[in-house]
C-alpha cells in the first residue's frame, strides 16, 4: 500500500527527469511514453485516494519525509493526475513532431510530480520540497520556447515571484521547529505549535500561499505565465501550481483557526482576489489573459473557503475549476493553433466553426459563469455557505465575485459565439481600433506560437505539406502567417472574425476530443457532489463533517444572479462598458501589480546591488590595497629615512673612530725629543693631579 | 581496516607529483595526465573504502599520532570524523574531476599536475589534521601551491590577481599561527594537539585570553572563507585562474576557512565563542546578503560565481554561530543548524566546483566572461547550456540537490535561536535565485549571439566528452545528495552532537 504511494510520486518524476534528460533522441517516443505513466499515475492516485495510505521516510534529523493520502490530499491528488492525464492526451496535438517533444513531455510530467508530492506530503520538509521544485518545472515549461526572450522573461518573473512567496514557508518551517519538537513539522500538528512562534509560521504560511496561487498582491506573475505553450496553461491554471496555495489552506485550516487571524486574514485575501481579478478578467481582451485572471478569482474563492471553514466547498471548486479551467485552455489552444488568433474580437464566431472545441469552450465558461446546474454553482455555494456564517460582509463580497465571473464567462461566449455580421462588419471596421485601443491590448508581445516559435525541423516545406494530419496543424496555420518581423499588435482585432486557414485545423484531434470529453463532463457534472447525500460523503472523506451547508435561497439566489449578470453581458455585447476609461485601462494592465513591484522592489534592489558593488571595488577593496601600497610606502619611508639614519650613524661612528685613530697616530712620530717632551708634560699632569687630590 | 589507509590516502598524490617531476623531460603528456588521473583515483577509491569502514557515531577514526616534535608539543596527529570525513571525500571527488576537466591542458602539463597533486595532498592533509601545526603547515601549503597554480596558468591579470591571494591569505594564516600559539601556551602541559586542547579547554575562565585567541583564529578564518569585509581576494583570484583552479580553490580551499570554525573555534574555544558568537551570526547575515546583492550587479560571470561563494559561505558562519545560542529548547534546531552547515560545506564544494568548470568550458569556446557577449548559447551548445541549468537550479538551492536539504537545515535550524538574522538570511535565497536565473537567461537563452571574433567565426563546440565526464558526476552526486541525503547525514549528525556539547561546556 505504502508501495503505490511512493510510487505515486517517484513514477512521474522519474519518469519526466529521464525524459527531459534523454532529449531529442527521445522525441519519438515521449508521447506515448508521457500519455502511458500519466495513466498509471492517475492508477496510482485512485488507488490511493481509495485506501488512504500513509508513508514515511527519514530524511532531516528529527524531520522525515512524510507522504499521506488520507483527507484533502487523497482527492486531490486524484484530480491532479486526471487533469494530468487529459492535458497530456490533448498536448500530443498541441506540440508537433518537430517540437522537442521528450522535454516538454518530460517536464510536464516533472511538473505534475512535483504537485503529487505538494497535496500527499504530510511534512513540511516533504511539503516544501514539491512547492519548490513545482516552481522551477514551471519555470521550464513557461520559457519551453527558449529562443523567444519575452517567454525567458516571463519565465524568470513567475519563478522569482513565486520564490520570493516561498520564503514564506522556510520561515515557517523555522517556526515550527523552534516552537516545538522536532514534530511541529508534521503538517497536522502545526496548529499545535505555541504563540509566539504560531504567527510567524501563520504568516508565512499564507505568505507563500498566497504568493503561489496569485493572490493579491502577486498575480502579476499570472499574468506573464501565459507566455508558455497553451497545454502548460491548462496544466499550470487548473490542477497543478496556482492551486497548491488555496490546496495548503485549506489544508491547513486549523492552523489558520489557531493563529486567531489567519483566517480571517485568507478569507478576506481571497474575496478581494476574488473580486478584483474577477473585474480584471472582464477588461481583458486577450482570451489567454481573460482565463488567467479568472484562475486568479476562482482560486480566490478556494482560498476564502479556506479562511471560512468550509473545506468541502473549497475542495468541490477546487476540482471543479480544474477541469474548466484546462478545458477552457485546451479549446483556446485549439483556436490559437487553428486560426492564429488569441484576441477576443479576433476570435468572433470561433465557437461556430470548431464545433468540438466550441461545445467544450462553452461547457467551461457556464461553468466558470456559475450557471446552474454545472459545477462550479453548486461548489461555489457550498463555499460561501462558510462565509456567510463567518460573516455577511464576506458573503456579499463572495456572491458579487460570483456575478462577475458570470460577466466575464458571458463576455467570452459572446465573442466566440458571434460572427462578424457582414453589415456589422461593415459597420464596424472603421472603429475597430477604437473599440479596442491599443492601450487595452495587453502589452504582451504577439505570442501565436505559429509564428513566434522558433523554426523546427517540420516547419520546413516538406514538414507543411503533411500538415493534413491534425498532429501538424501548426504548421497548417503557418501557411497562412504574415512573413517574420514585427508585427502588429493589432492585427488579430483588425481581421474581423477568424481566418479559416486550414480545414483540418478546426477538428479537435482524437486524443485531445477524448480528454475534451471528459474534461466536459466534470466540469458539468461534478455538481452531483453537492447534492446533500453525496456531500455528506465527500465531507466525511475530508474529515470536515458539520460545516455550513447552503440554504435553498443562497442557490436560487446565486444561480439567478448568475444567469441575469450573463444574459445582461449577452445582450449588451460588444458595446464599451459604461465605466470610465482610466478603470478599464488599469484592470486591463492587471492594476499595474507588475509595474509596482519592479518599481518599489526590483529597482531598489538593482539600485542598492549596484551601489554595494561600487563600494565593493573602490572602498573594500582599494582599501586592502591601500594597505598594501601603505606597507610598500612604509617600507620606502624607513628605507629612505630610518634606514639612512641608522645607517649614517653606524658610518658616524666608523669615521669617529677613525679620526680618533689618526689623532692617535699623531704623537708618534718616531723622534726622541718629542716623546721626552710629552713624557715631561705627563708627568707635569700627574703631579700637579697628585698635589690636587691628596 | 589499518590506520595507516589515511595516511596512505594524504601523502599518495604528493609522491605521484614527486614520480612525476623525476620523469625524464621526453615522458609524453599522456604519460603526465595518466599518472594525474590515475593517482586522484585512487585517492578517491581508497576514500571510499575509508568511508565503507567508518562506524557512524564511532568518534574519531583511522587515528595515527606519531612524535615530530615532541620538545614543542607537536605530534603527527591525523584521523578521521563526523566532520573531515565528507569533507575528505570532497576534496577526493574533486581532484580527479579536475584531472579529467584538465585533459586537453597543453601548457606545462607536468608541473601543472604535479602541483594539483601536491595541492589535493595540502587539502587531504589539512582536513585529516588533529593537531594546530600540521592544520597550520598544510593550510600555508595549499596557498603556496595554488598561487603558483594561479599565477602560472591563469588569465592575463593572473600575477597580479595570484600576488594579492598569496600575501591576504597568508596574513589571515599568520593570525591563525598567533591565535594556535595562544592556545599553546594556554594549555597545560604545553600542547598543539586539537584532541588534547579540546579536553583540557585550556582557556576556560579566562575571558580576556579567550577572546583575543578567537579573534586572532576567527581573523585567520574569516579571511580564508573568506567573509565580508575579508573576501576582495576572492573576485580576482577566480576570474584569473583557469578552470581547474577556480574549482578546487571555491570547492575546497574555502572549505578550510568553515572547517576551522567547527574543528578549532568552536570546540577550543567554547566560552570565548559563545559570548562572541553574535559577531559570527552578523559576519554571516551580511556576507549573506552583501555577496547577492554585488553578485546580481556583476556583468562577468565567473565573477557573479565568486561572489555568491561569499554568499553560500555566510550561511555557514550563520549556522555556526546560531549553534552557540544556548537554551535547551533549542538543542535539536541547534543540531541542525550545525549539520546544515556541514552539509553546506560539501554541497558548495560540488555545485560550485561544477559551476566554475562550465565557465571555464564557456571562456574556452568564446574567450570572454563578460554575460552580454553572449545570448542565446543553448542553440550552440545545449548538452554545456543544460548542464550550466542543473547546476544553477541545484546553486539557487532547489530541492532535489543537496544545496536545499543544507540551506533548510541551516535556516529551519537558526531560526529558533536568531530570528531576525535568519529571517534577514532568507533573502538571500531569493536574491541567488534571481541573480542565477538572469544569468542563465541572458547568456544560455533567448536569441544566439556569440562573441565577436576577428575574421572566421569561432567555432563553439559543445562540451566534450572529458569535459562531461567531469562536470556530471559533481552533479550527478549533488542530485543524490539531495534526494537521499541520510548517508552523509548520519555521518555527520554524530559530530553535531559532539561538537555543540562541547560548546555547552
Amino acid at each position: 500500500m505504502t508501495a503505490a504511494l511512493w510510487a505515486l510520486v517517484a513514477v512521474p518524476l522519474t519518469a519526466g527527469a529521464l525524459l527531459a534528460a534523454a532529449g531529442r533522441r527521445a522525441d519519438r517516443y515521449a508521447p506515448g511514453a508521457a500519455v502511458a505513466v500519466a495513466a498509471a499515475v492517475l492508477a496510482l492516485a485512485v488507488y490511493a485516494a481509495v485506501e488512504r495510505p500513509a508513508a514515511q521516510a527519514p530524511l532531516l534529523a528529527g524531520l522525515p519525509f512524510g507522504l499521506g493520502a488520507y483527507g484533502l490530499s487523497g482527492p486531490v491528488a486524484v484530480t491532479v493526475a486526471a487533469v494530468t492525464l487529459a492535458v497530456l492526451l490533448a498536448s500530443v496535438a498541441d506540440v508537433g513532431a518537430g517540437e522537442p517533444r521528450a522535454r516538454f513531455f518530460g517536464l510536464m510530467l516533472l511538473f505534475s510530480g512535483a504537485m503529487l508530492v505538494t497535496v500527499t506530503a504530510t511534512t513540511l520538509p516533504a511539503l516544501l520540497m514539491g512547492w519548490e521544485a513545482m516552481g522551477a518545472a514551471s519555470w521550464a515549461l513557461i520559457g519551453f520556447w527558449w529562443r523567444d526572450p519575452a517567454r525567458v522573461e516571463a519565465a524568470g518573473v513567475a519563478f522569482v515571484t513565486t520564490r520570493g512567496a516561498d520564503l514564506g514557508l522556510y520561515l515557517a518551517a523555522g517556526a515550527a521547529l523552534a516552537g516545538g519538537s522536532a514534530a511541529g513539522t508534521e503538517l497536522d500538528g502545526l496548529a499545535g505549535v505555541p504563540a509566539p512562534w504560531l504567527h510567524l509560521l501563520t504568516a508565512g504560511v499564507l505568505v507563500a500561499a498566497l504568493g503561489k496561487s496569485a493572490q493579491l498582491p502577486f498575480s502579476f506573475w499570472l499574468s506573464r505565465a501565459m507566455q508558455g505553450p497553451t497545454p502548460v496553461s491548462a496544466l499550470l491554471h487548473s490542477a497543478t501550481m496556482v492551486v497548491a496555495g488555496a490546496y495548503l489552506l485549506l489544508r491547513l485550516r486549523p492552523l489558520l483557526a489557531a493563529s486567531g487571524w489567519g483566517d480571517d486574514a485568507a478569507a478576506w485575501a481571497g474575496a478581494a482576489t476574488a473580486l478584483t481579478l474577477g473585474l480584471v478578467a472582464v477588461a481583458q481582451t486577450d482570451l489567454k489573459q481573460l482565463l488567467a485572471a479568472s484562475s486568479c478569482a476562482q482560486i480566490g474563492f478556494m482560498v476564502l473557503a479556506a479562511g471560512t471553514a468550509a473545506t468541502t466547498g473549497g475542495t468541490l471548486q477546487l476540482a471543479a475549476h480544474a477541469a474548466a479551467k484546462s478545458l477552457a485552455f485546451l479549446a483556446a489552444g485549439c483556436w490559437l493553433t487553428a486560426f492564429g488568433a488569441r484576441t477576443l474580437p479576433a476570435l468572433r464566431g470561433a465557437a461556430r466553426r470548431t464545433r468540438g472545441a466550441g461545445a467544450a469552450f462553452t461547457v467551461a465558461a457556464l461553468s466558470l459563469a456559475g450557471v446552474p446546474p454545472l459545477a462550479l454553482w453548486a461548489a461555489k455555494d457550498v463555499l460561501l455557505a462558510g462565509a456567510l456564517e463567518h460573516s455577511p460582509a464576506l458573503y456579499a463580497a463572495g456572491v458579487a465575485a460570483a456575478v462577475v465571473s458570470a460577466v466575464y464567462s458571458a463576455k467570452a461566449l459572446w465573442y466566440v459565439w458571434h460572427p462578424p455580421g457582414a453589415a456589422e462588419a461593415a459597420r464596424e471596421s472603421p472603429a475597430a481600433g477604437a473599440r479596442v485601443p491599443a492601450g487595452e491590448e495587453p502589452r504582451l508581445p504577439p505570442a501565436e506560437p505559429a509564428r513566434v516559435r522558433p523554426a523546427e525541423p517540420s516547419r520546413t516545406p516538406a514538414g507543411k505539406a503533411a500538415s493534413a494530419a491534425p498532429a501538424d496543424a501548426p504548421g497548417g496555420a503557418l501557411q497562412g502567417a504574415p512573413p517574420a518581423g514585427p508585427r502588429d499588435p493589432r492585427a488579430d482585432t483588425d481581421t474581423a472574425g477568424p481566418p479559416d486557414r486550414s480545414p483540418a485545423a478546426s477538428a479537435v484531434p482524437l486524443p485531445g476530443a477524448l480528454s475534451f470529453a471528459v474534461l466536459a463532463l466534470a466540469a458539468a457534472g461534478l455538481g452531483v457532489l453537492a447534492l446533500p447525500g453525496p456531500r455528506a460523503a465527500v465531507a466525511d472523506r475530508l474529515g470536515a463533517r458539520g460545516e455550513a451547508a447552503p440554504h435553498a435561497w443562497e442557490l436560487v439566489l446565486s444561480a439567478g444572479l448568475a444567469l441575469a449578470a450573463a444574459a445582461a453581458v449577452w445582450a449588451w455585447g460588444d458595446r464599451r462598458a459604461p465605466v470610465p476609461a482610466r478603470l478599464t485601462s488599469a484592470a486591463a494592465a492587471w492594476l499595474g501589480l507588475e509595474a509596482a513591484a519592479r518599481a518599489l522592489l526590483v529597482r531598489p534592489v538593482r539600485r542598492l546591488a549596484a551601489a554595494l558593488a561600487a563600494f565593493d571595488d573602490r572602498v573594500l577593496d582599494r582599501g586592502v590595497d591601500g594597505l598594501a601600497r601603505g606597507a610598500v610606502r612604509l617600507a620606502r619611508g624607513v628605507d629612505r629615512r630610518l634606514e639612512g639614519a641608522v645607517d649614517g650613524a653606524v658610518e658616524g661612528v666608523g669615521a669617529a673612530g677613525r679620526a680618533l685613530g689618526r689623532l692617535a697616530r699623531r704623537p708618534q712620530t718616531g723622534q726622541l725629543h718629542t716623546y721626552l717632551a710629552q713624557a715631561v708634560a705627563a708627568f707635569t699632569v700627574l703631579a700637579a693631579v697628585f698635589v690636587l687630590v691628596r | 581496516m589499518t590506520p595507516l589507509v589515511l595516511t596512505a590516502i594524504v601523502f599518495l598524490p604528493a609522491a605521484a607529483a614527486a614520480g612525476l617531476l623525476c620523469l625524464p623531460r621526453a615522458a609524453g603528456r599522456r604519460v603526465v595526465l595518466t599518472v594525474w588521473t590515475a593517482a586522484s583515483g585512487a585517492v578517491l577509491a581508497l576514500t571510499v573504502a575509508l568511508w565503507a569502514g567508518y562506524e557512524h557515531g564511532g568518534g574519531i577514526q583511522y587515528e595515527t599520532h606519531v612524535r615530530w616534535i615532541p620538545g614543542a608539543g607537536v605530534g603527527y596527529h591525523v584521523g578521521v570524523d563526523g566532520l573531515s570525513l565528507p569533507l575528505l571525500a570532497l576534496t577526493a571527488v574533486l581532484f580527479p574531476a579536475c584531472a579529467l576537466y584538465a585533459l586537453r591542458e597543453t601548457r606545462r602539463v607536468r608541473e601543472f599536475a604535479a602541483l594539483f597533486l601536491l595541492l589535493e595532498t595540502t587539502c587531504l592533509g589539512l582536513f585529516a589534521a588533529l593537531d594546530l601545526i600540521l592544520f597550520f603547515v598544510f593550510f600555508d601549503l595549499s596557498i603556496v601551491a595554488m598561487y603558483f597554480v594561479i599565477a602560472g596558468w591563469g588569465h592575463a591579470g593572473a600575477a597580479r590577481a595570484a600576488q594579492k591571494f598569496f600575501l591576504y591569505t597568508f596574513s589571515g594564516s599568520l593570525a591563525l599561527l598567533l591565535g594556535f600559539i595562544g592556545l599553546y601556551l594556554a594549555a597545560e602541559p604545553h600542547t598543539f594537539d586539537i584532541v588534547a586542547l579540546s579536553a583540557a579547554d585550556p582557556l576556560a575562565g579566562r575571558s580576556g585570553y579567550g577572546a583575543l585567541v578567537l579573534l586572532a583564529v576567527g581573523l585567520g578564518l574569516a579571511v580564508k572563507t573568506p567573509t565580508v569585509p575579508f573576501h576582495t581576494w576572492l573576485p580576482p583570484a577566480h576570474t584569473e585562474a583557469p578552470a581547474a583552479g577556480s574549482a578546487i580553490l571555491a570547492g575546497v580551499l574555502l572549505k578550510m576557512g568553515t572547517y576551522g570554525f567547527l574543528r578549532i573555534a568552536m570546540p577550543l574555544l567554547p566560552g570565548a565563542w559563545r559570548t562572541y558568537a553574535l559577531v559570527f551570526v552578523v559576519t554571516g547575515v551580511v556576507s549573506v546578503l552583501y555577496g547577492a546583492l554585488v553578485a546580481l550587479a556583476q556583468t562577468d560571470f565567473k565573477r557573479m560565481i565568486a561572489y555568491t561563494s561569499v554568499n553560500h559561505m555566510g550561511y555557514v558562519l550563520l549556522a555556526v554561530g546560531a549553534a552557540a545560542a544556548l537554551g535547551a529548547d533549542t538543542a535539536d534546531a541547534r543540531r541542525l543548524a550545525v549539520t546544515g552547515a556541514t552539509y553546506q560545506m560539501v554541497s558548495h564544494g560540488l555545485l560550485t566546483g561544477a559551476l566554475f568548470l562550465l565557465a571555464g568550458a564557456l571562456h574556452e569556446r568564446g574567450r570572454t566572461y563578460a554575460m552580454d557577449a553572449y545570448s542565446g548559447v543553448a542553440a550552440r551548445a545545449p548538452v554545456l547550456a543544460a548542464l550550466t541549468g542543473v547546476a544553477v537550479f541545484a546553486s539557487l538551492g532547489l530541492p532535489g540537490f543537496s544545496g536545499f536539504v543544507a540551506e533548510f537545515q541551516i535556516l529551519a535550524g537558526s531560526l529558533g535561536p536568531r530570528p531576525v538574522a535568519t529571517a534577514l538570511a532568507a533573502l538571500g535565497i531569493l536574491l541567488t535565485a534571481a541573480l542565477l536565473v538572469r544569468a542563465l537567461q541572458g547568456v544560455f537563452l533567448g536569441p544566439l549571439r556569440l562573441p565577436d571574433s576577428p575574421g572566421t567565426p569561432r567555432p563553439f563546440p559543445d562540451l566534450r566528452a572529458h569535459e562531461v565526464a567531469s562536470i556530471v558526476p559533481l552533479l550527478a552526486l549533488a542530485v543524490v545528495l539531495g534526494v537521499f541525503p541520510r548517508f552523509v547525514l548520519d555521518v555527520i549528525e554524530p559530530f553535531s552532537r559532539t561538537v555543540l556539547e562541547l560548546v555547552a561546556r
